[in-house]
C-alpha cells in the first residue's frame, strides 16, 4: 500500500512532514501496466465486433432483412442467405447437447458422489486427456473412420424406419451420408463432455456435506440423497455448465468442418448432409471474394454474437446460483 | 431377523435388511447408469489414441519431423520428405503467441485480483474474461484477419496473434484463482515491512502462485498448439519452412491435419495421421508437465 | 391405508390418525427396556482409535445425555449408532452394538434400514433447500408416501410435535432456508420426527442457538420423550442436568503411549442416573469435570 504523499501544515521553506513519499514512478507504471492488460478484453471484445461489421456491411446492406433470414445459398447467384448454416449450427448442437448432457451429469455424478477420492482422480485425469486432444484430431478421426463407418448405419435405419411417419423424416433416407448432422453432433458431444463435466463437478462438490447427512440421517439411499440434497443446490451451476457446453458445441469449426457435409440445406433428416456456421466460413473462405467473402465475414459476426449472449446467460446462471448458495 | 407380528407383552427383534424392492434397485440402477456413462465418453478416447497411434507411428521419423513437405501428389516419404516446415511452423507461432498472452495474461489477473478488488470495472473485467473464453476460434481468426491480414498480409505473426486472443482469458481466468488461493496474510507482512505495492505483488504473491499460474499457461500452450481455424485465416498454408515469423505465409501442424484430411491424393493420409501423432505428443507432453508442475510446485491449492 | 411395503417391522408402521400416537404399536413394555447394548465397542479411524472398548445400555424413552471434554469421542460414538460413520472412508466399528436385540453392523443390517429407525439431528441446522412443506416431506416420500392427504397430515403432526406448527403454518411454501435458527433446528427434528423413527439421536443441537431458542428445544425434548428415545451430546453441562435421565461422562484415555500427543483416544469413565453423575460421582475425573476443574 503506497502512502499518499502528505500535505502538511504551509512551512514556508522548511522540512516535508518525516513520513511523507512520492508513490515511486515503477509502482505507479506497474499499475498502469496491470490496468492496460485488463482492459485488453474489453477492447478485444469491442473491435471483434467493430471490425468484423465494418468489412461485413457490405453484405448486410445488400442483403437486407429478408435475405437475411432465407436460406438460399448460392455463390454464383449471388445468394447469400444464412439460415441453413444458423439451421446446422443448432441442430448439430442440440444433438450434441441431447447426448453429452446425461453422460456429463452421469459422470459427475459418479465422480463427486459415488466413487471414493483414489478412484475418481485418474478417472479425472482421462477425462482431462480428453479435454486435451485437438479439434482437428478429432475431425481427422471423424472424416476417416467414423463417417465411413456409420455411413453404412446410417443407411442401414433409414431403411428400416422407411414409411413410419416422424421417424422416417428425421432418420429416413434416401440420401443418407455418413458425413451429417447427426455425425457433426456425435463428434461435437465428445468434445464438449469434458468442459461440461468438470464445470459440473465444481459445482456439484460446493454442495455443504452437512446437507447431504440430513439427508442420509433420514434413511435416504444415495440416489435420493443426490436427489434430496445435492441437486437442488447444484441445479442452477449444472444449467450454466450446460449452457456453456453449447456455446462451445455452437462455435466449434474444425470437428464440424470435417464431418457435417457440405450442403447448405434445411432439412429435418439428421442422417443427411449439412453445414454450420462455423464449418462454412472455414471451408469456404479461401476462394472466396468481394460480396461472397463479406458474407462469409457477417456469419461471423452473427456466430460471434450468438456465442456471446449464449456465455453471458451461462454465466449470469452460474454466479446467480454461486450466489445462493454462498448466502444459504 | 425375522420381526413380524406384533405379540403385546413380547418385543420383537427390528429387521433391519434393505428395504428392498424398488429403491434399492433405482438407487443401483442409476448407479449403473453413471458408470455407463463414463464407459460412454471413454471409449472414443481409447479409439482415438490407439488409431492415430497405430496409423501415424508408422510415420513418424526423424526425416518425417524435419523433411521439407513434399508436394501433394506424392506418397509419404517422397525424397526425404516429411513434415518439417509444419512442426517448425507450429513450434514458432505458438511460442509467439505464449509470449505475448502469458505475461498480458498474468499481468490481468493481478488488475483483476490485486488492483482492481472489488470495483466495477474489475468485475467487468473478469466476467468479460470469462465470456471471452466462448468466443469461437473461427471467430478470433476473422477478426485478426480483418484487423491485420487485410493491411499487412499474411504471416505467422498474424497467426500468433489469433492464437494469442484465444490463450488470453483462459490465461487469465486460471492464473486469477491461483492468486486467489494465496492467503492475504502473505501480503500483510510484506506490506507492514513497507513494500509498495508492486513489489508485493511481483515479489510475493507471484512466486506464491507461479507453480499453478504455470501450469495453468501450459495447458493454454497446449489448447493452442492444437488449434487449426485461427491459422486459415492468418497463415494461409503453404509448405515450405519459414523462420521468418513476421513476413510471408507459414504452415503449422494442425492447418496441415486439415489440409490433408481433404485431400484426395495418396499419401496424404498418411501425412495426416503422422501430423496428428506429433501434435497429440506435443499436447500430451505439455499436459503431463503442467500436472507435475501443479503436484509438486503448487504451494496452495483449493 | 399406506404401509410402506418393504418395511417388516416389529413395532413400527406408519401411524393412521393425526393426533401422532401410534396406535400400531404395542404396549409399553415396562420402563427401562433397553434400545442400545453397546458391548466392547471400540471406533476407528483408520488406523487412528478414536475411542475404546465403550459398554453401555441405553433405555428406552429416557433422554441420554454424553458429556466430556472436547476430542473425547463423544459424537463418535453417538454417529455410529445410527452407521452415519460409514460415510467417513476408513472408518471401523470393533466390539457389537445391539439395537432392540438386532446386531446393528451385522452384515445383512442395511444402513438406510437402521437409518430409518434411529434419527439424527445436527449441531448445525441443515433444512434442504425446499420448501418448508417439502423439507419434510422427503423422509416419508422416499418411504413411498405420496398421497396428499397422507403428506399433510404428517407435515401438519411433525411441526406440531416440534412446536413449530403455529409459526409456519401459513408459510409451508417459503424456503426452509429463511427461517432463524431456532426454528431452522426445530425444522430439522420435524423433518426427523416425520419419518417415525424409534429413536433421535442429536449432537449439540444447541449449541448454535441463542439462550431462548435452546429452553424451547430442551421443552421439545421433555415432551417428545415418551414417545421416543433421544441420546444427547452435549457440551453444556447444566442443559444435561435439565433435561436427561441419565449421562454418560467420557473422557480422554490415560496416556495409553507417551509421546504420542497427538492420538486422544476417548473412553467412558462413568455411565449413571443423573443424579449420580452431578451429585455423587463415583470416578474422580467425571468429580472433576462436573465441578469445572477440567475439561
Amino acid at each position: 500500500m503506497s502512502t499518499v504523499v502528505k500535505a502538511g501544515p504551509a512551512h514556508a521553506a522548511g522540512p516535508a512532514h518525516p513520513l511523507a513519499h512520492r508513490r515511486p514512478l515503477g509502482d505507479r507504471g506497474f499499475a498502469l501496466l496491470a490496468l492496460i492488460a485488463g482492459l485488453l478484453v474489453l477492447v478485444i471484445l469491442v473491435l471483434i465486433a467493430v471490425s468484423t461489421a465494418q468489412q461485413s456491411a457490405n453484405w448486410f446492406s445488400s442483403v437486407g432483412l429478408s435475405g437475411f433470414f432465407s436460406a438460399t445459398w448460392n455463390v454464383s447467384a449471388n445468394k447469400f442467405g444464412p439460415m441453413a448454416f444458423v439451421y446446422g449450427t443448432v441442430i448439430s448442437s442440440i444433438i450434441a447437447l441431447i447426448i453429452s448432457v446425461p453422460v456429463s451429469i452421469g459422470i459427475s455424478l459418479l465422480l463427486t458422489e459415488v466413487l471414493p477420492r483414489r478412484v475418481a482422480r485418474p478417472i479425472v485425469y482421462v477425462i482431462d486427456l480428453l479435454a486435451v486432444v485437438p479439434s482437428v484430431v478429432w475431425g481427422l478421426w471423424g472424416i476417416l473412420i467414423l463417417v465411413p463407418w456409420l455411413q453404412k448405419i446410417y443407411g442401414d435405419i433409414a431403411s428400416g424406419v422407411k414409411g413410419i411417419p416422424v421417424l422416417d423424416s428425421l432418420f429416413g433416407g434416401p440420401n443418407t451420408s455418413g458425413a451429417s448432422f447427426f455425425t457433426a453432433g456425435i463428434i461435437l458431444a465428445i468434445m464438449i463432455t469434458p468442459i461440461i463435466t468438470s464445470l459440473s463437478r465444481e459445482v456439484i462438490a460446493t454442495v455443504p456435506s452437512i446437507d447431504k447427512e440430513g439427508a442420509y440421517a433420514l434413511g435416504a439411499t444415495r440416489w435420493e440423497m443426490i436427489r434430496g440434497a445435492v441437486w437442488p443446490h447444484s441445479q442452477g451451476g449444472v444449467v450454466g455448465a450446460i449452457l456453456i457446453g453449447l456455446g462451445r458445441a455452437m462455435g466449434e469449426t474444425i470437428a464440424a468442418a470435417l464431418v457435417i457435409g457440405d450442403s447448405p440445406e434445411v432439412t429435418s433428416h439428421l442422417f443427411y448432409s449439412g453445414f454450420s456456421m462455423p464449418a462454412a466460413i472455414a471451408l469456404e473462405f479461401g476462394e472466396a471474394s468481394g460480396e461472397f467473402r463479406s458474407a462469409l465475414i457477417g456469419i461471423g459476426l452473427l456466430l460471434f454474437v450468438i456465442t456471446l449472449v449464449v456465455n453471458l446467460f451461462a454465466r449470469v446462471i452460474v454466479e446467480r446460483s454461486a450466489r445462493k448458495m454462498r448466502g444459504a | 431377523m425375522a420381526g413380524t407380528a406384533v405379540n403385546p407383552g413380547r418385543q420383537s427383534v427390528p429387521d433391519l435388511r434393505e428395504p428392498a424392492g424398488w429403491r434399492r434397485a433405482k438407487n443401483q440402477i442409476m448407479t449403473g447408469l453413471m458408470g455407463l456413462a463414463f464407459l460412454i465418453i471413454v471409449v472414443p478416447l481409447v479409439l482415438v489414441l490407439y488409431l492415430v497411434v497405430q496409423k501415424g507411428i508408422g510415420a513418424i521419423s526423424w526425416q518425417f519431423l524435419s523433411g521439407p513437405i513434399p508436394p501433394n501428389v506424392m506418397p509419404l516419404g517422397f525424397n526425404g520428405s516429411g513434415m518439417g516446415p509444419a512442426v517448425v511452423g507450429t513450434l514458432e507461432i505458438t511460442g509467439f503467441a505464449a509470449l505475448m498472452a502469458i505475461p498480458l495474461g498474468v499481468l490481468g489477473a493481478v488488475y483483476i485480483n490485486e488492483y482492481g478488488g472489488r470495483s466495477m470495472l474489475s468485475r467487468v473485467i473478469s466476467f468479460m474474461a470469462d465470456v471471452m473464453t466462448g468466443v469461437p476460434s473461427v471467430v478470433m481468426g476473422l477478426f485478426i484477419y480483418t484487423i491485420w491480414v487485410l493491411h499487412f498480409g499474411y504471416s505467422g505473426l498474424a497467426g500468433s496473434f489469433a492464437l494469442a486472443c484465444l490463450m488470453l482469458p483462459i490465461i487469465i481466468r486460471s492464473s486469477f484463482e491461483m492468486l486467489r488461493l494465496v492467503p492475504d496474510n502473505l501480503r500483510q507482512g510484506s506490506y507492514a515491512l513497507g513494500a509498495t505495492k508492486s513489489r508485493v505483488t511481483l515479489t510475493v504473491v507471484l512466486p506464491a502462485a507461479v507453480g499453478g499460474i504455470v501450469s495453468g499457461c501450459l495447458l493454454a500452450v497446449a489448447r493452442a498448439a492444437g488449434e487449426t481455424a485461427p491459422l486459415l485465416f492468418t497463415i494461409l498454408t503453404v509448405e515450405s519452412t519459414n523462420t521468418n515469423l513476421f513476413s510471408g505465409a507459414n504452415t503449422a501442424l494442425s492447418a496441415q491435419i486439415f489440409a490433408n484430411a481433404t485431400s484426395p491424393y495418396v499419401g496424404a493420409e498418411a501425412r495426416a495421421w503422422g501430423a496428428a501423432l506429433t501434435l497429440i505428443v506435443i499436447a500430451f507432453v505439455l499436459m503431463i508437465v503442467a500436472r507435475i508442475i501443479t503436484a509438486r510446485f503448487t504451494r496452495y491449492s483449493r | 391405508m399406506e404401509q410402506p411395503q418393504n418395511e417388516v417391522t416389529a413395532k413400527l408402521t406408519v401411524p393412521q390418525t393425526a393426533t401422532g400416537t401410534r396406535p400400531g404399536s404395542q404396549p409399553r413394555p415396562q420402563a427401562g427396556a433397553t434400545v442400545f447394548d453397546l458391548d466392547k465397542v471400540s471406533v476407528y479411524y483408520g488406523a487412528f482409535r478414536a475411542v475404546t472398548e465403550v459398554s453401555m445400555n441405553i433405555h428406552e424413552n429416557e433422554i441420554t445425555a454424553f458429556i466430556g471434554p472436547s476430542g473425547c469421542g463423544k459424537t463418535t460414538v453417538l454417529r455410529s449408532l445410527n452407521r452415519m460413520n460409514d460415510l467417513i472412508p476408513g472408518a471401523r466399528v470393533e466390539g457389537k452394538i445391539r439395537y432392540r436385540g438386532a446386531g446393528l453392523y451385522d452384515v445383512q443390517a442395511s444402513p438406510t434400514a437402521v437409518r430409518r429407525r434411529i434419527g439424527m439431528v445436527f449441531q448445525k441446522a441443515n433444512p434442504f433447500p425446499k420448501s418448508i412443506y417439502d423439507n419434510i416431506a422427503y423422509g416419508p416420500r422416499i418411504n413411498g408416501i405420496r398421497s396428499k392427504s397422507r403428506l399433510d397430515e404428517i407435515v401438519e403432526t411433525s411441526l406440531r410435535h416440534a412446536a413449530l406448527w403455529d409459526e409456519v403454518k401459513d408459510r409451508l411454501g417459503k424456503s426452509g432456508l429463511g427461517l432463524s435458527g431456532g426454528q431452522a433446528q426445530r425444522l430439522c427434528i420435524a423433518r426427523t420426527l416425520a419419518v417415525e423413527p424409534d429413536v433421535v439421536l442429536m449432537d449439540e443441537p444447541c449449541s448454535a442457538l441463542d439462550p431462548i431458542a435452546t429452553g424451547r428445544i430442551e421443552d421439545l425434548m421433555q415432551e417428545i420423550k415418551s414417545r421416543y428415545t433421544i441420546v444427547i451430546v452435549t457440551h453444556n453441562m447444566q442443559q444435561a442436568t435439565r433435561v436427561s435421565d441419565r449421562t454418560a461422562f467420557f473422557s480422554v484415555l490415560r496416556n495409553e503411549q507417551p509421546g504420542r500427543s497427538d492420538t486422544r483416544t476417548g473412553v467412558l469413565v462413568e455411565y449413571d442416573r443423573t443424579v449420580n453423575i452431578f451429585d455423587n460421582p463415583r470416578d474422580e475425573r467425571t468429580q472433576a469435570y462436573v465441578t469445572g476443574r477440567m475439561g
